[in-house]
């Protein structure tokens, strides 16, 4: 293998050499590394390849999702209301002013940030609970991890309507709990509801990636915390969880993510009434119910919009890696 | 600064093995004291116990007086070095040391500057605000070590310390090791698989085998009078050659031919119960070429002709290695240090036999050569038990004496 490597560049060459064609993503990812040596055929070629094993999964993803992003901007722009189709028209921003002027939309948007803070952060801490006791657990691993799957592999809408059906009064025996009171008939209590209906179902989820996070720690570290002194909190504050940190951020992440874009729990517990919309669910009630396509689609990019930002705001503010990649923060 | 006493120590696990049996040691204030042994012969169980890492099924574990069996790590005051180093990732080497002095809550002052004392003892201080990724072996080795000696605690247990570093550094972290033991004049315990550094490091040496401890003494003593196979195997390097040989009319019959056995021996042989039998057990540097040696060396040893296959000169003396026709020695004890040493599979036909020779001899690849071997410094086992029987009072003389 002939490599041209100015003296710049001659460590990062040195060092991507070593790896033979095996792991051919290796030296090509260590490559970047040397940018501005000139490359050697052999690896233009390899970039190349690299390039078109790329090609057919980043066209699906032009197909599938950048289309559809770029269209509903599109629509975004202009007055259009299947209702009333002749009135199809471009507007600029003025559905942004709109709907960003307009009290429903950010009541919705309220409670969205609302049950995505607490869910997030509850889900976050029984999550921790339930990936140790998964982690710790000697007797019955596989029963105890399935148990603990379960309320994850039942599909939300049938999970959301079990929730309804215990809380509707006269026949639910959580309603009934409570004097046969009808929790789902107030804001509040509403609120609540979705947000344990949410907790349950995604705790398991949390706890699945906090686990892989748990086995990241190495039980030397905590051996030699023990003998240096530390608690068993001291051990999951200051060695468990510096160490875990990459997983934790990422687990938050995904759920943040997943939380603020929450609809069906609210579609089928109370569909929106007493002022308990989500922001995806005042998105499909102008879209699909409202037939403003306009409006609708104005709503879905603000979304869309504020979910970037909360990915921007984890990747570059804590820090948060993409699984997988090492930065060297883990090791 | 403490003693370290095991009283009948085991550990039993729950399905039933037993890792470590009946251990009774006694830890000297200040002593060196080495684990040995094969993996999976306990040594680093036993050390898990006297950290508070595991727990002991039966027995006692006395530090400093105390019975400590139920007390936690954390307050048994002891400090542990890894194999794999074990720093915190997160932590600058600075952080690192001062984490255990910052759990005990010393004040910032002190801490500063004990870490600075220890960084400087250990040559650390130009990388205190390094983090641990940016470090090579040999530097994170030595902040282990200083995270360890920060506290000043009763007692350092290290599990296999140099393991994870390369040849060069090994030698050399281990007289760092020496070195900083003398002078701090803590009690340690220091668990390795590698007899080397069991010679090299130890006051004393205690060599386990299947969670039985095997011999206890100094590094010299172990090596000049092993107590069984197992010992005698285990300790130097090359190895102990070890030949079968059969009593006959009042002598060993070997492979290196006709051995006379004196009074004592031929006593311990006409018992009832002893074997027929033998494993004749001689070290590589208790041979020497036949041509080199005087008539008064000549009478205390025999002499024999083999074939030379291999010579590798090692400037001060050659390793010469024969091969001898005849029976193999075989024993539990054996197979279990062959196995050890992944050699298990690699024996071939008839025994080698490793010698060690003076420089001066014109031994040749190829060619017969009559060497001659030391009869007092030879040991005789019982191929059974594995028991020395040249041992007579925890001192071996041989096979002539009296």
């Amino acid at each position: 293998m002939s490599v041209n490597a100015t003296p710049a560049g001659a460590e990062a060459a040195a060092e991507a050499e070593q790896p033979t064609g095996k792991h051919a993503a290796v030296p090509a990812q260590r490559a970047r590394r040397g940018a501005g040596a000139p490359l050697s055929d052999n690896k233009r070629a390899e970039r190349r390849l690299g390039w078109l094993l790329c090609a057919p999964a980043a066209l699906v993803m032009v197909l599938v999702t950048a289309y559809p992003i770029l269209y509903s901007v599109w629509l975004s722009l202009q007055r259009f209301d299947l209702r009333f189709p002749d009135e199809r028209q471009f507007v600029g921003l003025e559905n942004y002013v709109t709907v960003l002027t307009n009290d429903f939309w950010w009541t919705a948007f309220g409670v969205t940030m609302l049950i995505t803070v607490v869910t997030v952060a509850v889900e976050l801490v029984l999550g921790m609970g339930l990936a140790l006791i998964m982690h710790r657990t000697l007797v019955g691993r596989g029963i105890v991890r399935t148990a603990a799957l379960i309320p994850y592999g039942i599909v939300t809408v049938v999970a959301a309507f079990s929730w309804r059906y215990a809380w509707t009064p006269g026949t639910g025996y959580l309603a009934n709990l409570f004097d046969g009171s009808a929790p789902l008939t107030e804001r509040a209590s509403s609120l609540a509801i979705i947000m344990l209906a949410e907790i349950w179902k995604t705790t398991p989820f949390m706890a699945l990636l906090l686990m892989a996070g748990l086995a990241l720690v190495p039980e030397d570290l905590l051996k030699a915390a023990s003998t240096d002194g530390a608690t068993a909190w001291q051990r999951f504050t200051k060695v468990m969880l510096p160490v875990m940190k990459p997983a934790i951020l990422v687990a938050l992440l995904f759920r943040t993510l997943d939380a603020f874009r929450v609809f069906d729990n609210i579609f089928v517990l109370t569909n929106g009434g007493n002022e308990t919309s989500s922001v995806s669910m005042l998105a499909y009630n102008n879209l699909i119910r409202g037939l403003n396509l306009g409006i609708g689609s104005t709503m879905s990019v603000l979304i869309f919009i504020t979910v970037a930002i909360i990915a921007f705001v984890f990747v570059k503010l804590f820090g948060t890696a993409a699984p997988g990649s090492d930065d060297g923060e883990r090791r | 600064m403490a003693d370290i006493v095991l009283d009948k120590v085991s550990k039993r696990f729950p399905d039933g093995t037993t890792a470590v049996q009946d251990v009774d040691l006694e830890i000297a204030d200040g002593e060196f004291v080495i684990l040995v042994g094969p993996s999976g012969c306990g040594k680093s169980t036993t050390l898990n116990m006297i950290a508070g890492l595991e727990d002991i099924s039966s027995g006692e574990l006395r530090i400093a007086g105390e019975r400590v069996n139920d007390k936690a790590p954390r307050d048994r005051d002891i400090a542990m070095v890894f194999q794999s180093y074990a720093l915190y990732p997160n932590m600058t080497v600075r952080e690192n040391m001062a984490f255990p002095l910052r759990l005990a809550k010393m004040d910032k002052e002190t801490i500063n500057q004990k870490v600075e004392e220890a960084a400087k003892v250990l040559e650390l201080t130009a990388l205190l605000d390094r983090k641990p990724a940016n470090l090579s072996g040999g530097q994170r080795q030595r902040v282990a070590m200083g995270r360890a000696i920060v506290r000043q605690p009763k007692a350092f247990l290290m599990d296999e310390p140099l393991s994870n570093l390369d040849a060069k550094l090994r030698v050399q972290m281990r007289t760092v090791v020496s070195r900083l033991q003398k002078q701090l004049g803590t009690t340690t315990v220091y668990v390795t698989h590698d007899q080397t550094e069991a010679m090299t490091l130890g006051d004393r040496v205690v060599i386990m085998r299947g969670g039985a401890v095997q011999q206890v003494g100094p590094p010299q003593e172990l090596y000049d009078h092993p107590r069984n196979l197992f010992v005698a195997g285990f300790i130097g390097s090359p190895s102990m050659n070890f030949l079968h040989a059969k009593v006959e009319e009042g002598r060993l019959r070997t492979a290196l031919g006709d051995v006379p056995i004196g009074e004592r021996v031929r006593r311990e042989l006409e018992a009832g119960d002893a074997p027929r039998e033998l494993i004749l057990g001689v070290r590589p540097e208790h041979f020497e070429d036949a041509a080199l040696i005087d008539d008064e060396t000549r009478a205390r040893g025999v002499e024999f002709e083999a074939p030379v296959d291999i010579v590798e000169s090692m400037g001060s003396d050659k390793y010469v290695y024969f091969t001898v026709e005849g029976e193999r020695a075989t024993a539990a004890e054996l197979e279990e240090l062959a196995a050890d040493a992944g050699a298990a599979d690699f024996a071939g036909a008839g025994s080698n036999l490793v010698t060690r020779l003076s420089a001066e001899s014109p031994v040749r690849e190829g060619e017969n050569r009559r060497v001659w071997f030391n009869l007092e410094k030879i040991h005789l086992f019982d191929p059974g038990s594995g028991r020395n029987l040249t041992l007579h009072e925890g001192r071996s003389a041989g096979a002539l004496a009296d």
